[in-house]
């Protein structure tokens, strides 16, 4: 029996053999079920439960992509609550990717930001502005709306944006440091919203308070994409394209600064590393994930308004980071989505349930303590919970191993050697701090 | 149009002094607990709101007994001061006993977190525990002190607009720059004062110094949270009503008065907080006057971070703070 | 090492729960009681700010659903009510848009409280047919967009806002207005067709400010009311806002007329502004719910339920959820007694002409605004809620 448990324990196959038992399982369940929230999160969970398993990089990229795209739309599709689940994992899509825009800035970088949602919103008002007939009560020129197909456009162009207003922000920001950086951000944040809630005089830019309504909706091949499932790819592919590029980032010469610079600036200054551009790339590329999920969140809302853009918004996306993991990408991937499905569907769910249970008698519970209302209350009690418990977020960064031996062998080159030397440094760094 | 803005100007300076005074006390426990755990206490703008809730049911009980018509009304602001700042500063260092203690060695950015989770937690709490006893949680407190009072600033500064304000005004600005000098006299003159000053500066050594520091650091939220509870008090008397969630606000706004001031300084943060309280104001009367109807009074935050920014890029440190110099 | 069992743990728990998952969702029933499920629900803010008006629309749709229970049953339906949370946030009213979508047993929606978070939620209602009726959007993009989805009780501030400004500029002879709103949606949207149309009524807008939902302070806003001496204030807000503003206008000594629109019509406003509330007026499309008997009897059972007094929205709810339980009644009886789809309700709704609700007559037009949503409008003499009407004004 002892010997069955180990070799499950630790038989790597037997550990392949349960996860594509659990993925089959689990699909299956999605795909019988008429809504099985349940299954839905489960399913998901089995990005998690591969990443941990013992298999190539590639190899768990193809599965990974495999089921994504693949099986778990397939499976959730029966059901009639697919575009619901599809429209949770849209939204799971764009916290995830702005998540990882606001890694870099205080993950890599260690600049406090709490103004993010600001270039989210500016990303959502490029193509809300353009994308409806707004944008002719300030430009004389041209036919608005533009069409459908600018959309694929505008990803680009809102991501040029957002990066301006990063670097916008940014340059008052480098004489400011940590809390008084934070504060700064806040304000620009805030700025931002009360700005576009106000541009509706002396010049219609953002119709105010009013918000932008009936955006043209994405299109492609002539096909208009509205559904939560079409944008689920749109989503997808640009995550997994942010992903790609934030781990090539990290280990990259800019990634190496940014860590350099948020362990020691002075030290960083000193080893030639140029502060003033290495924060202003920091924030440009924080930002740009963020307004181009603006421009997919104005497509697939079909409304812009400034009450998406508040404080607790960017809150909310801190707490993303700080809960998966702070500098931890997928960490942070899995903070995000935790957040948002949780937020969004699982209390909600929740909620329902015991509201069922409380109106066909089972338990009643007076009205101030309903559950639909204590969602900030349990969202607090698990920050709290999540701090205390398991400080370090739920996926802690961790530096890039290298094979000592291999090192020695010359088989790297000189670029590389460099790179553990400042590992080292960050860690001792790192060590000291904590 | 110069002329506008002096005609009006006694009475924007009078709201907004009763405005800044509570901007400047909040601001202060910000300050505090900033000095000496370099952690922004997010969670300080609900133990606020909450000091207003609490300040609000001991009125409402005592009317409920009848005791508002005898007792004079300078003693029920004394007890009603009093309790509900014991009851915040204890509510404080339970909360840094909770959240932030297991914390202490733990990343800032993690203390911020639970700093947040709190502060929902709070907000609710106070939210339901109000739901139910009164069936909405937008409460109204009952009046102790009414009145008004003239400044005929016209009959010395002919065509200028004379300035009205509530006696609740006084009392505001009266308890107001009691606790704050009294703050100062406790910092700066007492034993406590100086542990806390100690501690701020440098933790591992005030160890050494036989200064209990897990003490001190409730101490300091103790007091900290016990003037924020106060400046709830002092809220609900000047403005009436309150609900679960102008913590939020109030304590955003007193935090970019801390940050103003020079974070980690007392007086920074009680100047501060009459700045930015002014600076409010003004912007909401005149900004429509000053710039044609261009930018109204909505743009009034925008008035604020902006030169909040202005200050912070020429003067990183804040207006009173100290230039730090960083130790290679 | 520790990973290494940390992995096998979590995949053998997953694994068990997947197991689970896939049992019991697969035995899930689609009948309770043997009877056919019709589900009803409301989205509204339940938490956050605007949780008053929000929890108002919600107990007033529950309140309705409650009492037609026991009509259903006979029929053998068994009638529920989902409330979801939509925090005011388009987000979140999205998401919950959605998964009111995939639950193929709702098959009306009572909602939202802002049109902010009503505009695109109502985008996906129309994708899949579910009918929204809305007791409190009043912003004039809900229905002109041509959804089949969306009808509303209450007046466009379009029809609100001239309304009131025909009574301030006849009635009460305002020359000089000055013009507050509070940034939202409802707020600008009323304040600016107010203004529009007291412009063309002849008098004068002495000032237009803008305050923050959720400060108490105004004293900045209303010096600048003092120094422009107008002869009228009027405010596009919520009472929250408009209590406080009335409260500090007249502790400054301001002491003209207030008015504004149905977002004051609230208890909580003449709480909040005490004895400042006499000389207030108030545009609504509600009529004096307490003066008839069947509103009577709504506002003792509301009371007697949830302790808690009626807001303006509560009898709008109520009367929205009448709406659409009518127009399911009809749809049944049509189908001899099967199971309506959504489509049915979306288009029996529409066809409604005179339900006689307790707030309101409701008719729909072709575009889903209520044809009767007649204006009233109400004066405080006394700081108790509710006002008296001292006018009326139809379309």
């Amino acid at each position: 029996m002892k010997i069955l448990l180990n070799s499950l324990l630790y038989h790597k196959k037997a550990h392949i053999l349960f996860f594509l038992t659990y993925v089959l399982v689990t699909s299956a369940g999605l795909y019988f079920a008429e809504t099985s929230v349940l299954s839905f999160l489960l399913m998901l969970f089995s990005i998690f439960i591969l990443y941990f398993l013992k298999l190539k990089d590639k190899v768990k990229w193809i599965i990974g992509i495999g089921i994504l795209g693949g099986l778990l739309p397939l499976a959730a599709s029966h059901g009639a609550a697919y575009q619901s689940y599809m429209e949770v994992a849209v939204f799971v899509g764009i916290y995830v990717a702005m998540a990882l825009g606001l890694n870099i800035v205080v993950g890599f970088a260690g600049l406090l930001d709490l103004g993010f949602v600001a270039f989210f919103a500016v990303g959502a008002y490029t193509y809300g502005i353009f994308a409806t007939a707004q944008a002719s009560h300030f430009i004389p020129f041209g036919k608005f709306p533009l069409s459908g197909e600018s959309f694929w456009v505008f990803l680009f162009i809102g991501c040029f944006v957002a990066a301006l207003f990063g670097v916008l922000l940014g340059i008052p920001v480098l004489r400011v440091k940590g809390d008084y950086l934070a504060i700064v951000t806040l304000g620009f944040g805030e700025i931002i919203r009360i700005v576009f809630n106000n541009l509706d005089k002396p010049v219609n830019i953002t119709n105010g308070a009013m918000g932008i309504s009936s955006i043209t909706p994405p299109k492609i091949f002539g096909i208009s994409l509205i559904y939560p499932n079409q944008f689920y790819y749109i989503v997808l592919v640009i995550v997994l394209s942010v992903i790609f590029i934030v781990r090539n980032l990290e280990q990259s010469k800019i990634g190496r600064a940014w860590k350099a610079v948020r362990e020691n600036e002075i030290a960083a200054q000193a080893m030639g590393i140029p502060l003033v551009k290495t924060k202003l790339t920091a924030f440009a590329i924080g930002a740009s994930f963020s307004g181009m999920m603006g421009v997919v969140f104005a497509a697939k809302q079909t409304f812009v308004d400034p009450t998406s853009f508040t404080l607790l918004e960017s809150t909310n996306i801190l707490v993303m980071v700080l809960l998966g993991g702070i500098g931890s990408i997928p960490g942070v991937i899995l903070g995000a989505a935790i957040v948002t499905i949780l937020n969004l569907q699982v209390l909600t769910e929740l909620t329902n349930w015991l509201n069922g249970l409380s109106t066909s008698g089972i338990f009643s519970i007076p009205d101030a303590l309903s559950p639909v209302k204590m969602q900030r209350f349990i969202f607090g009690a698990l920050l709290i919970l999540f701090a205390l418990f398991r400080s370090k977020g739920l996926l802690p960064a961790k530096n890039r191993k290298y094979d000592a031996e291999k090192l020695t062998a010359g088989e790297v080159s000189n670029n590389r050697i460099v790179v553990v030397a400042n590992e080292k440094m960050e860690s001792l760094n790192g060590g000291q701090e904590a | 149009m110069l002329a506008q803005v002096l005609q009006t100007l006694p009475q924007v300076l009078i709201d907004g002094l009763s405005l800044g005074a509570v901007y400047a006390v909040i601001a202060i426990g910000y300050t505090m607990v900033y000095g000496i755990l370099e952690l922004i206490n997010f969670a300080h703008g609900e133990i606020f709101m909450t000091g207003a809730f609490i300040g609000t049911a001991i009125l409402l009980t005592f009317t409920g007994f009848g005791l508002l018509s005898f007792m004079p009304a300078i003693l029920v602001l004394v007890i009603v001061l009093l309790v509900t700042s014991i009851l915040t500063g204890l509510l404080g260092m339970g909360i840094e006993r909770i959240a932030y203690r297991p914390l202490r060695n733990a990343p800032k950015l993690i203390t911020l977190i639970t700093a947040i989770g709190v502060s929902f937690l709070l907000q609710d709490i106070v939210r339901f525990i109000t739901e139910l006893k009164q069936g909405n949680y937008i409460v109204t407190a009952p009046e102790i002190f009414s009145g008004q009072m003239k400044v005929k600033v016209s009959s010395i500064l002919p065509g200028i607009h004379d300035a009205s304000f509530k006696i609740t005004f006084l009392i505001v600005i009266a308890v107001a720059f009691f606790m704050m000098f009294g703050l100062n006299l406790f910092v700066n003159r007492t034993k406590y004062g100086m542990a806390i000053r100690a501690v701020a500066q440098d933790r591992e050594t005030a160890a050494l110094m036989s200064i209990n520091v897990n003490k001190v650091i409730s101490i300091t939220f103790f007091v900290g949270s016990a003037l924020g509870g106060a400046t709830g008090v002092l809220f609900t008397m000047q403005y009436g009503t309150i609900d679960p969630y102008i913590g939020f606000i109030l304590g955003i706004k007193a935090f970019t008065a801390a940050v103003l001031g020079g974070i980690g300084n007392i007086r920074g943060a009680m100047a501060g907080g009459m700045i930015i309280g002014m600076l409010e104001m003004f912007a909401a009367a005149n900004l429509s006057g000053l710039t044609g109807g261009i930018f109204g009074a909505e743009y009034k935050d925008v008035f604020a971070f902006i030169i909040l920014i202005v200050v912070l890029i020429f003067k990183p440190e804040g207006l009173f703070g100290k230039a730090i110099v960083e130790k290679v | 090492m520790f990973h290494k069992k940390l992995s096998t743990l979590v995949i053998c728990s997953a694994f068990t729960l997947g197991i689970i998952s896939g049992c019991s969702s697969a035995a899930t029933s689609s009948a309770s009681g043997g009877k056919t499920v019709i589900k009803i629900a409301s989205q509204s803010p339940l938490s956050g700010g605007s949780a008053t008006q929000g929890e108002a629309i919600k107990l007033g749709a529950q309140l309705a659903i409650e009492e037609k229970k026991g009509q259903f049953a006979k029929k053998g339906f068994d009638l529920e009510f989902v409330p979801y949370d939509d925090q005011a946030d388009p987000k979140k009213g999205v998401a919950n848009a959605q998964l009111i979508a995939s639950d193929n047993k709702i098959l009306a929606i009572v909602g939202h409280l802002n049109s902010g978070v009503a505009i695109p939620s109502s985008e996906i209602y129309e994708k899949y047919g579910i009918a929204m009726v809305s007791p409190a959007n009043t912003a004039t993009a809900v229905t002109d967009r041509g959804l089949k989805v969306t009808d509303r009780l209450v007046a466009r501030d379009d029809f609100q806002g001239p309304a009131g400004a025909q009574f301030a500029v006849k009635t009460l002879k305002a020359k000089k207005i000055f013009i507050i709103q509070d940034k939202t949606a409802y707020g600008t949207g009323l304040a600016d067709a107010f203004r529009e149309a007291a412009e063309s009524m002849g008098a004068q807008i002495v000032g237009y400010e803008g305050i923050t939902v959720g400060e108490k302070d105004f004293n900045g806003v209303l010096n600048e009311v003092a120094d422009k001496k107008p002869d009228m204030i009027y405010f596009g807000g919520l009472y929250a806002e408009g209590g406080l503003l009335l409260k500090q206008a007249h502790d400054k000594g301001i002491d003209i007329p207030f008015m504004g629109g149905d977002g004051l019509d609230s208890s909580s406003f003449v709480e909040i502004a005490g004895d400042a509330v006499k000389n207030a007026y108030l545009t609504s499309v509600a009529g004096d719910v307490t003066k008839t008997a069947e509103g009577k009897k709504f506002s003792e059972e509301y009371k007697s339920k949830f302790n808690k007094n009626i807001e303006g929205y509560s009898a709008y709810a109520y009367d929205s959820t009448g709406v659409i339980l009518k127009a399911i009644e009809t749809v049944i009886d049509k189908n001899n007694g099967k199971l309506p789809t959504r489509d049915q309700v979306r288009d029996a709704i529409r066809e409604i002409s005179d339900y006689q609700g307790i707030a309101t007559k409701v008719g729909f037009d072709s575009k889903g605004d209520n044809k009767y949503a007649n204006i009233y409008i109400y004066k405080f003499t006394k700081a108790v809620y509710p006002a008296t009407v001292v006018g009326e004004i139809s379309k």
